[in-house]
């Protein structure tokens, strides 16, 4: 160790601030710090121009006298939803608007990523189907459907489904428990009375049972060739005996609640409204046909050789496409049908055309106008949207990783 | 070593510069000076609704909230003519003044606490005196609003209208089913196809809605009226002189029909001499200097839209289709409640 004075490089003056710029230079000179340098300083203005645009705005918006901040969302609501998932009156805060319209969106975009899904694969392998007729039929079907602006398709739905039903007062009616009319479609509620949570649990106790009997079952026919024998059927007893005996154990009391007509409309009971059929619908039919595109692209990139080689093996041809085809196909399906899941999820803001009380109908519709703060419930309402298409995108990520190595 | 660092500071300043620069962009000159020099007044109306702001078959504006517009134009820019109109929503209404996309907005709009307080905005006067009323469709053979229990209910998003509803169903301890569409519209289409058993909306669009129903005499208005709707244009908050054109545009029109001026009679109304009408048309009294108008501005509002009686009669009165009454909104001196300060 030498003293560090005397062991300067530099002979001029070694005052602080020479040493410190001296040492600013020999870092800026250094090749593998320079460009973090550089990133730090990039960094630095987007996160100070960002601040400054907010800090910008709300400056304005004081200045305009425009209330700011989110302490509406405390506030009572004072207004009624059509459909919630979690209990909600006009008495509950702007804040609980937020979580029915977050619940009615996802329960929409839920469904509709199912059915478009089942129906879009059916339709895909279907319009390569040899058969004339089911391919032609689909080939319509996409065609149709692919070339309606979604917004049509939604009103159509909605009104063509609405026209079609009858006033409550002369519901179509299955017994006395299913009803179908203009107000919508409604079942019976099935009343838990005592020992729901033993029942519960019960199933999910028999559901990992199940599901750890097929890997043993799917593990023990790779090593050997022949699986545990009766496997489905001890599934089936499993998932239907432990809860039936668990509930016959316990004691468990269910009671319906049924809808009745009273004065306007049925009271009492579950029900789908006319609304979220619609969406549904027209939700379901638009992607599934960009789906039955992705999936004949995936499919017909698997070589021809392929189906040949399963065919000579003797394969069926269901067993070809399950076994050979869909496998190696999922590779390219996988990504677009990732972005159709995000188009269907954004696309359900469209709801709010005909009145299904979604997020944007809910939130960013009456809560915005009541209030007034147009920055925070837009704000809210977008990083909602990109929460939930980062997160559609993340687990199809996941997915595709999982399809990807198996095809290898 | 001096010239990286001379960069590196230059990269600060022109920062620093782009800052200042869109800070630059939020002061702007008054609503006034910058009418003039569009020439022409953008006034937020809605998308539709027959006597108060609706296009005809040639695609001219017309309607109640339409001349208040023309109204402030004819004060501001001497003719009636020079308004661009923009169509709005509900949900659009008060983020397009705020953000000054419009100078006025005449839209049907409620003064309460909230959007006088809160939103930035101001309210300059009532134009018209409404209440919030029921439509049903006369086979329900329902009579008053009471009867109403467990009915759907037709609504527009982001009115008062969604919450003066809770509050009477919530008050009367009924229930109810709100669907909302977000166009008023929508709102007339899902009452016609049979979505819900009842419409509601201030009263007087519930005249004009009806009359788009596919069977119009089908539907009856309900007697109950359940709210109170002052209807009045609105101005940003901050510019008074403006504000003051505005509220003063609708007082003209009320004075004019109070002192018997009308566009017919104007010209010869020009030699009277009767102090309040010379006040009025600016031959005597303040005249137009403090709000920095010229003397004439009130004389153009009753030659080119007229007083606020013709300007009613010819879109929401008797002999229109929407054949509304006078009623509240008839002059204090006939029995209604219309009143503007005195040009003194």
């Amino acid at each position: 160790m030498s003293d560090p004075e005397g062991a300067s490089i530099n002979n001029t003056s070694s005052g602080p601030v020479n040493r410190l710029l001296n040492s600013i230079l020999l870092l800026w000179r250094d090749a593998s710090i320079r460009p973090l340098i550089m990133q730090a300083v990039v960094v630095l203005l987007v996160v100070a121009m960002g601040a400054w645009v907010i800090n910008n705005t709300m400056n304005n918006l004081e200045t305009r006298g425009i209330s700011t901040g989110f302490d509406f969302l405390s506030q009572e609501a004072g207004f009624g939803i059509l459909q919630s998932l979690v209990e909600y009156d006009e008495s509950h805060s702007y804040g609980r608007t937020f979580t029915v319209g977050i619940l009615n969106t996802l329960l929409v975009s839920v469904l509709g990523i199912f059915f478009a899904t089942v129906l879009g694969f059916l339709m895909g392998v279907a319009r390569l189907s040899p058969n004339w007729l089911l391919a032609r039929l689909s080939s319509v079907f996409i065609e149709t459907f692919r070339n309606i602006p979604l917004l049509l398709q939604i009103f159509f739905w909605y009104f063509a489904v609405l026209a079609a039903l009858p006033h409550p007062r002369q519901s179509y009616a299955l017994g006395d428990a299913l009803f179908l009319n203009l107000r919508g479609f409604f079942f019976p509620k099935p009343v838990m009375e005592q020992g729901l949570s033993a029942v519960f649990i019960s199933c999910l106790v028999a559901v990992g049972l199940a599901l750890f009997l097929r890997y043993k079952h799917r593990k023990q026919r790779v090593e050997t060739g022949k699986g545990i024998s009766g496997a489905p059927y001890l599934m089936a007893a499993l998932i239907v005996g432990i809860p039936a005996i668990t509930w016959w154990l316990s004691g468990a009391t269910m009671t319906f609640d049924m809808p009745e007509l009273k004065g306007f409309n049925f009271r009492g009971g579950l029900s789908i409204i006319p609304e979220l059929g619609a969406l549904l619908l027209a939700l379901t039919i638009y992607t599934a046909a960009f789906i039955a595109e992705v999936v004949r692209a995936g499919i017909e990139s698997v070589q021809k050789g392929q189906k040949e080689a399963a065919a000579s093996l003797g394969l069926k041809p269901g067993k070809t496409l399950s076994l050979v085809v869909i496998p190696q196909a999922m590779k390219v399906i996988v990504p677009p049908l990732t972005n159709q899941y995000l188009n269907l999820a954004k696309n359900s803001s469209l709801a709010t055309a005909i009145g299904y009380p979604d997020l944007v109908n809910v939130f960013a519709g009456t809560t915005l106008n009541q209030t007034g703060q147009a920055v925070e419930v837009i704000a809210m309402t977008m990083a909602v949207y990109l929460t939930i298409s980062l997160s559609v995108s993340l687990l199809m990520n996941i997915y595709n990783k999982r399809v990807a190595l198996i095809e290898r | 070593m001096l010239k990286s660092l001379s960069s590196l500071k230059k990269v600060a300043v022109l920062g620093a510069f782009a800052a200042a620069g869109f800070a630059q962009v939020a002061s702007a000159s008054t609503t006034l000076e910058s009418v003039k020099e569009k020439g022409y007044l953008s006034c937020g109306v809605s998308t539709g609704l027959a006597g108060f702001s609706n296009p005809d078959d040639k695609g001219i504006w017309n309607g109640l909230d339409v001349d208040v517009c023309r109204a402030v134009a004819a004060a501001t820019l001497k003719d009636a003519s020079k308004v661009k109109f923009v169509p709005l929503n509900a949900k659009e209404r008060f983020t397009a003044l705020q953000s000054g996309e419009i100078d006025v907005l005449s839209r049907n709009t409620t003064w309460t606490l909230t959007r006088d307080a809160s939103l930035g905005l101001n309210f300059t006067g009532v134009s018209y005196y409404d209440g919030q009323g029921f439509m049903v469709k006369k086979g329900l053979g329902v009579k008053s609003a009471k009867d109403l229990d467990g009915a759907s209910v037709c609504i527009q998003a982001g009115t008062t209208t969604e919450l003066n509803l809770a509050d009477y169903f919530r008050t009367n301890g009924m229930e109810y089913q709100p669907v909302v569409f977000d166009t008023s519209d929508g709102t007339a289409k899902g009452f016609d196809a049979g979505r819900c058993d009842v419409l509601t909306s201030d009263q007087s669009q519930l005249y004009a809605l009806r009359t788009r129903l596919t069977k119009p005499d089908a539907a009856v208005v309900l007697p109950d009226v359940i709210s109170k709707e002052p209807l009045g244009p609105l101005v940003r908050q901050g510019d008074d002189l403006w504000f003051n054109i505005v509220k003063w545009s609708l007082a003209a029109m009320i004075n004019a029909e109070e002192l018997g001026l009308s566009s017919e009679n104007i010209t010869a109304k020009k030699e009277s001499t009767d102090p309040g009408v010379r006040r009025l048309l600016g031959i005597d009294g303040p005249k137009g200097k403090g709000i920095n108008l010229d003397d004439e501005w009130a004389l153009r509002i009753i030659e080119q839209v007229g007083n606020y009686d013709e300007v009613f009669q010819r879109n929401v009165g008797v002999d229109s289709p929407l054949q509304i009454d006078r009623g509240l909104n008839a002059l204090w001196s006939d029995g209604g409640i219309l009143y503007a300060p005195p040009f003194r």
